[in-house]
């Protein structure tokens, strides 16, 4: 993780809450960030981490959508 | 899952229905964002996209375009208090205002500069020297700005305080695209921004200028997904707002990191460097948050700079995408990021510096 890359938005995964702060964990890598922009956060999601502030969460379900057409259409698995 | 949205077989193949469905008509497509840039040269997309179809970065970066006033009224807070701690983030840090001044000059001047990854970092070192005062150099566009609003709501401690020099993207999309010097078929619109505003904020657009829009993510197959989307349109003549990056950008945004920027900010006319006064493009502190702007704590007018861009340098026509880097005299002859000359060779998220980085990469393995 380049950590000074101004917005540049790092996916990882929420593993604890601590009030307004919780701890990210970038595939093993953890830190802590400021949830206070995320509504009602839930351990265990994907969450956009920028500038130590977690910006909104991941829908998997989403990308998960979005591969399994692409593959469908235009890939030769 | 990142690993599927780098699936070199999937981006060859849809990078080859862009071949097939481009006509011989010459495409301009503009990305405005300095990841983006940055995953476009990192993974040599540009060589498998056809030659008729050009795709120009756009004023993403927001250290670049930030003002040098801004960078020399914290020069100046430094050198007319003497108690200041400065933070600033690690890519602001060397840029250049007039003179060649930078906060890395003032630190090796001896005044106090620290580089900080996060404003909670800057909050930090307020409490552990109650003695001094902390200002925190506020740069960035709509991803970065609820932060600092976040943390002004937060009740900081009193010896915080900050220079916003934040900046949001729709008013400067409408300021290019109404000069008309930037002619372009479609708007690659940045995803972390829209994470904020949402793809909704750029509908006006389409309205006025009737201009393609496409929200992508940064992932290579983000972007290639994002121009066969653009040309559809362009090609289709159905012109809207499009989201390719459903799995974080909401039509609404993140309405709370809405609510709490619009709580603390106002958005008023800003100068943008190598671009000019931008109506209603920047974020200045409501009347209610002034104790906490370090210009008006401190009595400190910002100064007036008539030149913000070093004679030679091209990065006002690189930030609208009117010429590249290579374009540039100055460009790895003498400016490289090691003794960068303008902005746009100083961050990590400068067209300039990806270009000396990665030069004319070809498509990854």
């Amino acid at each position: 993780m380049q950590i000074y890359f101004m917005c540049l938005g790092v996916p990882g995964k929420l593993v604890k809450i601590i009030g307004a702060r919780g701890i990210v964990s970038f595939g093993g890598a953890k830190r802590e960030v400021d949830l206070s922009l995320i509504e009602k956060p839930i351990i265990g999601e994907y969450v956009i981490v920028h500038a130590g502030f977690a910006i909104e969460r991941i829908d998997e379900g989403e990308a998960r959508k979005t591969i399994k057409l692409l593959r469908e259409t235009f890939g030769s698995f | 899952m990142t690993k599927d949205y780098r699936n070199k077989e999937l981006i060859s193949n849809l990078a080859k229905i862009i071949r097939e469905e481009a006509s011989n008509d010459n495409y301009r497509f503009m990305h405005v964002c300095g990841t983006h840039e940055d995953t476009i040269t990192k993974h040599g997309l540009r060589s498998i996209l056809p030659s008729n179809i050009d795709v120009v970065a756009g004023p993403g970066c927001p250290v670049c375009v930030t003002h040098p006033e801004k960078i020399e009224l914290a020069l100046k807070l430094l050198e007319e208090r003497k108690n200041i701690i400065l933070t600033t983030f690690g890519d602001m840090y060397r840029v250049p205002s007039k003179y060649g001044r930078s906060f890395s000059h003032a630190k090796a001047q001896g005044f106090d500069v620290k580089v900080v990854y996060s404003i909670s970092d800057a909050i930090k070192m307020a409490k552990d020297n109650d003695d001094k005062e902390v200002v925190h150099f506020a740069v960035g566009f709509e991803t970065t700005a609820p932060s600092t609003a976040s943390t002004l709501l937060q009740d900081p401690p009193e010896n915080f305080s900050i220079v916003s020099a934040h900046l949001i993207v729709p008013p400067v999309l409408d300021y290019l695209l109404a000069s008309g010097e930037v002619a372009v078929q479609g708007l690659v619109l940045p995803g972390h921004v829209s994470t904020i505003i949402g793809s909704k904020a750029y509908e006006f657009l389409v309205d006025k200028y009737k201009v393609p829009q496409v929200v992508a993510g940064f992932e290579p197959l983000d972007v290639i997904i994002a121009l066969k989307m653009l040309l559809k349109q362009v090609k289709e003549g159905e012109i809207k707002v499009e989201n390719e990056y459903d799995r974080v950008v909401k039509p609404d945004g993140n309405l709370k990191a809405k609510r709490l920027m619009n709580e603390v900010f106002k958005q008023e006319d800003a100068k943008w460097r190598g671009l000019g006064k931008v109506p209603k493009s920047g974020l200045g502190l409501k009347p209610e948050f002034e104790k906490f702007d370090a210009s008006v704590k401190f009595d400190v007018e910002p100064p007036e700079i008539a030149r913000d861009i070093e004679i030679g340098c091209r990065c006002s026509d690189v930030i609208k995408g009117l010429v590249k880097p290579e374009e540039c005299k100055l460009f790895r002859r003498v400016c490289t990021p090691y003794d960068p000359r303008g902005p746009c060779m100083v961050s990590i998220e400068g067209t300039c510096a990806i270009a000396y980085k990665y030069g004319r990469l070809k498509l990854k393995n």
